[in-house]
């Protein structure tokens, strides 16, 4: 939920935007560039790339503030722009050019069932907890590259419901799949993510 | 099958996300309850599930500001867009 205060601060910006105020625009820019430098990251391992994605959303923003409607969530909309930046940018390029052996193949990281309903290959408990693990630099960014090894479409995902905490109907919104989709990717995403942590979160000893 | 059976385990593994959400149905819910009542791997893969969200959220927390440069170069362009 937004809370009074950001949903003053978005009216502000927005009718400042609109009105042609330069400081509005700067004053966007301090407060979500850093948000939505990230989300390009996320699409663009260059960070060229990623820079570029976010400056032609930005100027996509300046050209259309008068089509934002009134309520909608800023936030929501900027997104949207920044992932239809990062889109274009990925048709002329490759995430990065190791990426085919990089990103996993979902399917195989999904748990597997026996016909009657058992798993096979029965869950064991994680002796590591999540606290302890991010304690050390080293596990965190095992997280990361964990989460990076997922492909476009669920990683995605993941970023905006998990880490942005955005709502599933606007992570919907943002990138133009239905609700139910979100809901879909976002716990593929998770268990397969799981998987990946399975092994060191079982073995490693903080 | 008889109304008291237990769900399997595939069934509580891929509606995990409603459960963890608090989306269910009370009736729902408490047959999600029940199963894990009685399967430790079910138990295990569900703490698991839920360690992988907070290893998510957290593994994204830092959010440094966006370097000056790239907040000038945006500016920049936007006055050439004007």
């Amino acid at each position: 939920m937004l809370s009074p205060e950001s949903y003053a601060r978005d009216a502000a910006l927005v009718a400042g935007l609109r009105a042609g105020d330069d400081d509005a625009f700067e004053a966007l820019l301090q407060t979500y560039s850093a948000r939505l430098l990230r989300l390009a990251r996320r699409f663009l391992a260059s960070e060229e790339d990623a820079r570029d994605a976010l400056q032609d959303a930005m100027v996509s923003v300046f050209r259309s503030i008068g089509s934002f409607e009134s309520g909608s969530r800023l936030s929501t909309w900027l997104h949207r722009i920044v992932v239809n930046a990062c889109l274009m940018k990925l048709r002329t390029r490759r995430r990065r050019l190791d990426e085919v052996e990089v990103e996993i193949d979902i399917e195989e990281y999904l748990p597997r069932f026996h016909q009657d309903g058992h798993q096979v290959e029965p869950s064991q408990p994680w002796t590591e907890s999540a606290e302890a693990m991010l304690e050390r630099e080293e596990l965190r960014e095992l997280v990361r590259a964990s989460i990076e090894k997922l492909p476009d479409s669920y990683r995605i995902v993941l970023h905006l419901r998990d880490i942005e905490e955005m709502s599933t109907e606007e992570t919907a919104e943002i990138l133009g799949i239905t609700p139910n989709a979100v809901k879909i990717r976002l716990h593929r995403a998770r268990q397969a993510l799981r998987t990946l942590l399975d092994a060191p979160m079982r073995t490693l000893h903080a | 099958m008889s109304t008291d059976a237990y769900i399997t385990c595939r069934e509580l593994i891929e509606f995990l996300d409603a459960y963890v959400a608090n989306e269910l149905a009370a009736e729902r819910r408490h047959e999600f309850d029940r199963h894990l009542s009685v399967c430790p791997s079910c138990v295990a893969y569900l703490h698991s599930y839920r360690e992988t969200i907070r290893l998510t959220r957290a593994a994204g927390d830092v959010v440094d500001d966006a370097p000056p440069a790239v907040v000038a170069a945006i500016l920049a362009a936007i006055r050439r867009a004007e």
